[in-house]
């Protein structure tokens, strides 16, 4: 049997993390994420799981990581400022291919800006925070279902892909009430356990870029670093060759994965003159707006920001004269979807700040500047 | 090759891992074989021993060691490796780290870690410099010492970090020196016998860059000076802060059990689900 809530965005987010077998939880305070971590707080003991309180930031991200290596899947929540915080270790979470899920409930920026309303200004943090090259995935939710969804899809692509998986939300549902039905059975990705052979190397170059991860105490003696590592997991740091192969191989399992893991939806795309691309909590507005146009307009939700899902947009908008991008930031995912589009169409942005959520007229406004018919 | 006894500790070593990049007459060869013996004597199982250090000279040591290692960020071991002990408490968690990774960056998670009590062994090996970037002065450098950026003296207090990490509240604390060794395998004996959070601070000689900046040239002179400083902290409590001025004040600064973290976090799990918290539930699909 299914079974229906009426909850918070923040308080889905954390249910879902325990549906996907989260059993531990480091963060810090910080609005508008911090009733994920007082859910947590509350909810993990309840599921033999353990809710620790970090000193900062930086050392939650340094707790999931460990945590992660212990044996648990491991999950923090923040915000703007946090996520600054924890750039470092993220970055050590690429490299040492570490599963965790990282919840950013986004809110005016930068700096403190404004912790109470909402953003998106943090979508090319989670793409490129970290120094250095890597391949994240991101979810972006719109409706408190979703927030509840993809944070259990967030852990279990971080098992399937062994990295870090970010979920972009945002102040507004973060905080938004709202049903969602949670489903009896709900696919769980658990962690592989690697087999113990005398050749086994825990970073190994494999085809499909993903070794099965021992958890610290299973007897494999493994060295875990940050460093350039050859695939038994040494430093090796001076080899251009180890670096090209280790950095390749964390960015193609994810690359090469690219159609399994992006996901969008489209509406109305074939024939439109204008078609919509948005993500997360404005979805709300263009989904309204587009019913009520008289317009041709198309529209297309935005589901995994990274991998940035390029290819399907660049088809879906292939025959598009104009396309609109609606996001919570002074453009950031428009020049994605400029760089997809290869020119074929007028790329405009609405990009809205402040902290509101752009209006369904103020959309339908955007639509009839562009004109179409 | 001319033949020579075995150390009895290469058992414990990634002998595939050496030769090792510590430089002659790094102190951190010693400690490793102080640790091993209080090990043994503890009568430990090193293969229930985890590993987790940050960046630095001293963090490299587990990458030495045959054990499941966690070389992390520059002064965030200890948030590491608190997360570690909290999902597998039946692990041994081990921490390596030095002046800089655990006093300048990691300063906030040293005494944070050390409140909590959390039962982590932490080894901090103060060689009172930067020495993997080239001998920049520390949190620990002692005021008027010469770094590469502190070419005219350093001109900061140095923290003393034994009796920081018991202000902060860890139920074992303790200095002790590389030419006291017997002291320090004991030390670190009490401190992974210690349920809670233990932190031995080995002061230590670094010849290539303390003492190349400090007319120290050889580790015999290090080692003679710090042996001239030594005073045991029965001793030192007697004398006034000007005596013990420029003096390595060593002995236990705390010992005393207090509640320990993860234990608090299983009882809570046993009063809310009735067992204590899981071990390994990455790997279940039904939990």
């Amino acid at each position: 049997m299914a079974e229906e809530f009426f909850i918070q965005g923040n308080e889905a987010c954390a249910k879902g993390a325990i549906a996907a077998g989260c059993r531990f939880f480091a963060g810090y305070p910080i609005t508008p994420s911090t009733e994920v971590a007082e859910t947590l707080a509350r909810e993990l003991p309840k599921v033999s799981g353990s809710f620790v309180q970090m000193e900062d930031e930086i050392a939650s991200a340094g707790a999931i990581i460990g945590a992660s290596w212990g044996g648990a899947k491991s999950m923090t929540a923040t915000s703007g400022p946090g996520i600054s915080l924890m750039q470092e270790n993220i970055g050590y979470a690429f490299m040492s291919e570490t599963p965790i899920v990282i919840v950013d409930v986004q809110r005016g920026s930068p700096s403190t800006a404004q912790p109470t309303m909402a953003a998106q200004g943090d979508m090319m943090q989670a793409r490129w925070g970290s120094h250095g090259d890597y391949e994240p995935i991101a979810l972006s939710p719109s409706s408190v279902q979703e927030f509840f969804d993809f944070t259990i899809k967030a852990f279990n692509l971080a098992e399937e892909y062994r990295c870090p998986v970010f979920v972009m939300a945002d102040e507004v549902i973060g905080h938004m009430r709202e049903k969602i039905v949670v489903d009896e059975d709900i696919e769980i990705v658990p962690r592989k356990r690697p087999e113990k052979t005398d050749d086994y190397l825990p970073f190994e170059n494999i085809e499909n870029g993903t070794t099965p991860m021992p958890a610290f105490g299973d007897g494999f003696n493994i060295h875990v670093t940050g460093l350039t590592h050859d695939e038994r997991g040494y430093p090796d740091t001076n080899n251009p060759e180890t670096h090209d192969m280790l950095i390749q191989r964390i960015c193609d399992k994810v690359l090469n994965n690219k159609d399994k893991i992006c996901s969008i939806k489209a509406e109305n795309c074939e024939g439109a003159d204008i078609i919509i691309v948005s993500y997360g909590a404005p979805v709300r507005s263009v989904v309204e707006a587009v019913n009520r146009t008289d317009k041709n307009v198309g529209f297309i939700k935005i589901d995994t920001p990274w991998p940035f899902p390029d290819e399907q947009i660049a088809e879906l908008t292939k025959d598009a004269g104009d396309i609109l991008v609606v996001e919570m930031n002074l453009g950031q995912m428009y020049y994605e979807v400029d760089r997809a589009c290869k020119r074929n169409s007028n790329v405009h942005l609405m990009g809205v700040i402040g902290g509101l959520l752009p209006t369904p007229d103020e959309i339908l406004d955007q639509i009839d500047r562009i004109g179409g018919n | 090759m001319s033949e020579h006894k075995q150390n009895r500790f290469l058992p414990y070593l990634r002998e595939d891992r050496l030769p090792h990049i510590f430089c002659p007459g790094c102190g951190n060869g010693a400690i490793i074989n102080a640790f091993l013996a209080a090990m043994e004597k503890a009568g430990m199982d090193f293969d229930n021993i985890a590993m987790v250090s940050g960046i630095g000279c001293s963090s490299r040591i587990p990458g030495y060691l045959k054990c499941d290692s966690l070389h992390t960020t520059h002064g965030r071991a200890l948030s590491f490796a608190t997360g570690l002990k909290t999902a597998n408490k039946d692990l041994d968690v081990v921490v390596f780290t030095g002046d800089g990774d655990a006093a300048s960056i990691g300063g906030n998670h040293l005494i944070h870690a050390a409140r909590r009590n959390i039962n982590l062994t932490v080894i901090c090996i103060n060689n009172n410099i930067y020495g993997m970037t080239g001998g920049q002065i520390s949190p620990t450098s002692p005021k008027g010492s010469f770094g590469t950026t502190a070419p005219y003296g350093n001109q900061d207090t140095p923290f003393k970090l034994a009796e920081l990490v018991a202000a902060a509240g860890a139920s074992y604390s303790a200095r002790w020196t590389t030419v006291q060794i017997e002291n320090l395998v004991l030390a670190i004996k009490a401190g992974l016998e210690n349920p809670g959070f233990s932190f031995i601070e080995v002061a230590t000689q670094c010849p290539t860059y303390f003492g190349r900046k400090n007319k120290l040239k050889t580790p015999t002179a290090m080692a003679a000076v710090m042996k001239a400083n030594t005073v045991f902290k029965s001793a030192a409590d007697r004398m006034r802060p000007k005596e013990l001025e420029g003096k390595i004040v060593v002995g236990e600064f705390a010992n005393a059990r207090k509640d320990e973290f993860t234990q608090g976090i299983d009882k809570i799990s046993v009063e809310k689900s009735g067992k204590k918290t899981l071990i390994n539930s990455a790997y279940e699909v039904e939990l």
